[in-house]
């Protein structure tokens, strides 16, 4: 007879919170939560003495009151009778705008650079080597000062554009000016504006939104153009020829809306100290833009590299085998691949962008940290609020940003079954 | 038939022909590297244009150098007297008068041996955890050594690192005792006794046998302590604190316990979320509203603790990596054989995660050497801080490439140098695998 | 794993403060050291020079407090600090009193919780401009592109007075003084503004000094000057007295050559006081009776200081202006040791 021994029913002991696994993990949750609620009871109760010491509150009322200050670039209405938390705003802007372009160069700059780093060329191959060892060795702050040091000492003052015989030219036919203050670009403008709408905290622009509109339908027009040339060749065989259709779908309707707006260019013109008119992109920007980007960029170019060796060679050949175009094959075969290996590592990055833009601090680029976190905070004294809030909303970028990555990353990836 | 040799065959190989003077040597390896095709063709001579153009711009400046100056106004003299009116040329004498500020700080010159000792004894300690070849017993001085660096750079009675040390090994020694009975147990046990040493028994410890014992260095003032020194210290203790701090986060994100994982992924999260740029203003303004009043420590210490918990954040996603490599086998076996978490950690699981992970450890602390010039930003005299402080005096005023060059050079040196080792250590591990 | 000594220490040296809460003075004493808090580097104020010693007319009002306090110039650690920083670091206690040529205003000295001790510096904000932009006036500078350093009162009065004047300008915000200078030289802005007494010391430092001309507004008033925290008045006392001693010696015609020779006894009975041949004053400060020679004799009286750093025979060449003595047609005035 095989005894079968039932464990005998304890009842419980304190000491099954301890040796027994089952409220073992209970119990070291508990200790844990105790230990940590402790802790922040007395980081919190030693702010709140802190700050009666000081005789302080905590309020963001600040935030409602006139900043005084200027900023030099702003995508929303600002003046320095606005109020803080407009400031913080237009820094906001500023810190994603500049975010957006570097991201998008960096990807292009990092993408060439790693397929050049790849390439048979000897000298390309070096040079590519050169390029990404020399950027991911040295900290980026020193890049950022070396590049803005370039700029303004490189580029010619507005002064030397002046004079009978100035010693500097405008480029591209008189268009674009090349300053050490920045460069300015001829902006768009039209002579039958249809003005703008007010959303309360900014303006939006009503010509901007009918060229979209436009765009957008032109596009959509063009997809089912291309959808039922598709279906008459399923059917017959013979695709139609729609080139001249399709141009005229995509380009037609912009051209008659931008006369209609009464579209042209504002040159910028040198008038009192300045150029004047045009769009001017300010030396901190180019300066932080070009950093942010040739840095990050040899980093990207590492990622791409790595990303286009770990699809073995047998990919393409079989690609190539079953009768794919070379197109179709990077197309279909190898880049969906190569990017399931490279768009992780290639969210990191956008993210350190993103957070490296504070450096924003070292060439005087009005960004979140210099309204807020620099200036906001220092007229006001206000430092435990302005530091959690700005640490806040680089926290909500951060963790927006790697989600909407993430989704796409789930897109491409390759589904396993 | 006759034995007559046929005339019309030869009865010696003929010399082999030279190649086409294209196939060989430099002209073919040209051809196919470099001029392949009209798109290889142009990109080379792009390259080249560029490679010229920069060496034409650079090399008359680097030529024109004067090492001996006392004043840009007096080098630049001396430029245009050597090298004619128009020369323009590099004035390396600031860094001949000012490389021991860029280089130590303030840091009294007759200590200067002192921080060197600190660096040898340092690369002497990392080599066993960097290479395998090293022999093992030097393993006791990587342990020893943030004690020793401690008492070489900062001085003061060697009595102090000691007694501090001695609240680890009280604490490891109350682990020991009760590890029998349970892990969990013991940890705790030895956390309590090693600080219960700290606050009560470190101190007249260290006081008595300073008392008994005097052994002491001059000790130096952690505002003296500045350029490329601080740097390196920052960046070290940065990565050693931070190393395990990140296992436990890497464990904690990983864990069963809902609560335990919670804050783990918070905290994780919530750093790598944030530039470290607030993390360093945290530290320089807010950390004293944190502490209890009239609380004030080391603007060098707080920057440390900030950069560890900064770095564990990243550590701990390294080592997750690492974690998550390895093949699910070796989680079950540690588990067939009966050994408890920690054991399992300790012997099975943590031994090849590590390994697996030092490459991505390594570039972490690249990446966290290169941040460590973010602290010109609250006021510390780092080497970045050292060029402003010397572009402001009246000698030096208008000089930036020199100065940008040698720090930037520095940082290079020692980055390529962390770098290229990475990559040997990931061919190794390579190999390993297959 | 090995762990540093450096977190023990943290949680040791928390408690240990934690505990502290004597007055700054005893603090001082008990520490044997001065923490004075300066600017990173701006000529004539304070930067270290190759040797790592700093130098400049704030570093010498911390070693003449040091040397009252301490009975030695040299025991002062100097605590380099930005414009952002520089509130934090004397709030927390991480400095014992800021030298750091700071702007007295109504919200520093009320709602941030200082007590500006004295006034070393009567400055104002002024503009810079090259000669040959062939501007006479700051009114006519609408549209200028303005150089300005960041975190500090100026780019209010900026603002306030490109508004009040109705003009334009294109502000370019800049971390320190160095780059200030190089986008300035380089005519990446048009203007440099700052305080005058910093505008003269940038120009000095210039190659071609005489290229660029300080414009005659004056469009702030900026009174310069050492602080402490608010709600320690023996400390502020301390500091305040040690200022006004370096103001009377010269108005008294004290001189680091002649101190020696005076502290043996006059028959000015002031002197004598200030000088501690007649006790008493040092007493009732908590210091002893040679504090005001001490200080007086660590770089002599305010105007050899001035001269010394600032004056016309430095690099920097300012006059006095209003900082002369009240009896010379200037501000700088002493309340009376009695």
């Amino acid at each position: 007879m095989a005894d079968i021994t039932i464990p005998p029913k304890d009842s419980f002991r304190l000491s099954m919170l301890i040796y027994d696994t089952r409220y073992r993990s209970l119990t070291i949750q508990v200790v844990f939560m105790f230990l940590l609620m402790a802790g922040a009871t007395w980081l919190v109760n030693n702010t709140i003495y802190n700050l009666h010491v000081l005789g302080k509150d905590f309020s963001y009322s600040f935030l409602w009151s006139r900043a005084g200050y200027d900023i030099n670039q702003r995508f929303i209405a600002y003046n320095s009778d606005s109020t803080h938390g407009r400031a913080m705003l237009v820094g906001l802007l500023n810190t994603l705008f500049i975010a957006f372009i570097s991201c998008v160069a960096a990807t292009v700059l990092g993408v060439i650079a790693g397929v050049l780093r790849l390439s048979k060329n000897w000298v390309v191959a070096k040079l590519m080597a050169i390029y990404v060892e020399s950027f991911r060795n040295i900290p980026l702050l020193i890049w950022i000062l070396v590049i803005f040091a370039v700029m303004t000492e490189a580029a010619p003052a507005p002064n030397a554009f002046r004079g009978a015989n100035p010693s500097a030219h405008m480029w591209f036919f008189d268009t674009i000016a090349v300053t050490n203050r920045g460069v300015y670009f001829p902006e768009p403008l039209f002579f039958r504006s249809l003005g703008n709408i007010d959303l309360g905290i900014f303006l939006v622009s009503t010509d901007l939104l009918a060229i979209i509109a436009v765009m957008v339908l032109s596009i959509l027009g063009y997809k089912r153009l291309q959808r039922s040339a598709e279906t008459v060749q399923n059917a017959t065989g013979i695709r139609p020829v729609t080139w001249w259709k399709s141009a005229l779908i995509l380009i037609a309707p912009i051209v008659i809306l931008l006369v209609a707006l009464g579209f042209h260019l504002g040159y910028p013109e040198l008038k009192g100290f300045n150029f004047r008119g045009g769009v001017h992109a300010r030396n901190s920007l180019i300066a932080l833009w070009v950093a942010l980007s040739v840095y990050t960029g040899a980093f990207i170019a590492e990622i791409v590299r790595a990303g286009i060796q770990a699809i073995s060679r047998g990919q393409t050949e079989a690609a190539l085998a079953l009768g794919l175009k070379p197109g179709q094959t990077t197309n279909l075969v190898v880049l969906p691949q190569a990017l399931r290996v490279i768009i992780p590592p290639m969210i990191s990055e956008y993210l350190n962008i993103t957070k490296n833009t504070s450096l924003a601090i070292a060439v005087g680029y009005m960004d979140l940290r210099a309204t807020l976190g620099g200036i906001t905070l220092n007229q006001t004294g206000r430092e435990l609020e302005a530091m959690l809030l700005m640490m806040g909303i680089y926290l909500a970028i951060s963790l927006i940003i790697s989600s909407v990555m993430n989704f796409y990353n789930r897109s491409v990836k390759l589904k396993e079954r | 038939m006759t034995d007559q040799p046929l005339q019309y065959v030869r009865t010696e190989m003929l010399e082999a022909k030279a190649p086409p003077s294209f196939q060989i040597g430099p002209l073919r390896w040209a051809r196919e590297n470099l001029f392949s095709g009209w798109l290889n063709s142009l990109l080379t001579l792009v390259s080249l244009y560029v490679i010229l153009t920069l060496l034409a711009g650079v090399a008359p400046w680097f030529g024109h150098t004067v090492w001996n100056a006392g004043s840009l106004s007096e080098c630049r003299k001396i430029i245009h007297s050597d090298f004619g009116p128009n020369a323009d040329g590099a004035c390396f004498a600031v860094i001949h008068e000012r490389w021991n500020q860029l280089l130590y700080g303030f840091y009294p010159v007759e200590g200067y041996w002192r921080a060197n000792l600190a660096l040898v004894g340092m690369l002497l300690a990392i080599a066993p955890i960097l290479f395998s070849q090293v022999p093992r017993k030097l393993l006791w001085l990587s342990a020893l050594y943030p004690f020793l660096g401690f008492w070489l750079i900062w001085g003061g009675s060697l009595w102090f690192p000691i007694s501090a040390l001695l609240g680890f090994v009280v604490g490891g020694i109350a682990f020991r005792l009760m590890v029998e009975k349970s892990t969990v147990l013991a940890a705790a046990a030895g956390f309590v006794v090693a600080w219960l040493w700290w606050f009560f028994a470190a101190g007249p410890v260290d006081e008595g046998l300073s008392a008994v014992l005097p052994i002491a260095l001059e000790s130096v003032q952690s505002r003296d302590v500045g350029g490329f020194l601080l740097s390196i210290i920052i960046g070290i203790s940065g990565i050693t604190l931070s190393l395990p701090l990140g296992v436990l986060l890497a464990l904690g994100r990983q864990s069963n316990m809902f609560f335990i994982r919670t804050v783990s992924v918070g905290f994780i999260e919530f750093i790598r979320g944030v530039p470290l740029i607030t993390l360093l203003f945290t530290a320089s303004l807010l950390l004293n509203y944190f502490l209890p009043p009239g609380t004030n420590f080391d603007l060098i210490l707080r920057v440390v603790i900030m950069v560890t918990l900064f770095a564990a954040a990243y550590m701990a996603e390294v080592i997750r990596g690492g974690l998550a490599a390895l093949p699910r086998g070796q989680y079950e076996a540690a588990d067939a054989l009966g050994l408890d978490y920690w054991m399992a950690q300790r012997l099975i699981i943590m031994p090849q995660a590590l390994k697996i992970s030092i490459p991505g450890i390594v570039n972490t602390f690249i990446g966290l050497f290169k941040d460590t010039t973010l602290v010109v930003f609250i006021g510390l005299l780092d080497p970045i801080g050292f060029i402003n402080a010397i572009r402001a005096t009246s000698d030096w005023n208008g000089i930036y490439w020199e100065l940008y060059i040698f720090v930037g050079a520095l940082f290079f040196v020692f980055c390529y140098g962390m770098s290229k080792y990475s990559m040997y250590l990931e061919r190794k591990l390579q190999t390993d695998h297959h | 794993m090995k762990k540093s000594v450096i977190l023990g220490m943290a949680g040791a040296a928390c408690l240990a403060a934690g505990m502290a809460t004597a007055g700054t003075l005893d603090e001082v004493k008990q520490r044997g050291e001065l923490n004075c808090g300066v600017t990173t580097g701006l000529a004539g104020f304070a930067a270290p020079d190759a040797n790592g010693v700093w130098q400049g007319f704030d570093v010498d009002y911390c070693r003449a407090v040091a040397a009252a306090v301490l009975g030695d110039p040299t025991k002062v650690k100097f605590v380099p600090t930005t414009g952002q920083t520089r509130f934090t670091a004397l709030a927390s206690g991480e400095v014992d009193m800021l030298a750091r040529n700071t702007t007295w205003t109504f919200s520093r000295d009320v709602d941030l919780k200082f007590t500006f001790v004295a006034i070393n510096y009567y400055d104002g904000q002024g503009f810079m401009v090259p000669k040959a932009l062939g501007v006479s006036s700051a009114k006519e500078l609408d549209g200028a592109t303005v150089c300005i350093q960041t975190g500090t009162t100026t780019e209010l009065n900026l603002a306030d007075y490109f508004k009040a004047n109705n003009m334009k300008y294109d502000p370019v915000p800049i971390e320190t003084n160095a780059e200030g200078q190089q986008q300035f030289l380089a005519g990446a802005c048009d203007v440099y503004t700052t305080d005058r007494s910093g505008l003269a010391a940038t120009r000095a430092t210039f190659a071609k000094p005489d290229d660029y001309v300080v414009l005659p507004e004056v469009i702030s008033k900026e009174p310069l000057g050492p602080l402490v925290r608010q709600g320690d008045d023996q400390w502020a006392d301390v500091v305040r007295w040690v200022a006004n001693s370096l103001v009377e010696a010269e108005d008294l015609g004290i001189t680091s050559a002649n101190i020696e020779e005076l502290s043996k006894g006059t028959n000015n009975p002031e002197i004598n006081r200030i000088l501690g041949t007649d006790g008493g004053l040092g007493k009732m400060l908590g210091l002893d009776d040679a504090w005001a020679k001490r200080a007086i004799a660590a770089n002599g009286n305010y105007g050899e200081i001035f001269a010394a750093n600032l004056g016309e025979s430095t690099p920097i060449g300012l006059a006095r202006g209003l900082n002369a003595l009240w009896t010379h047609g200037g501000l700088q005035y002493s309340p009376p040791f009695r």
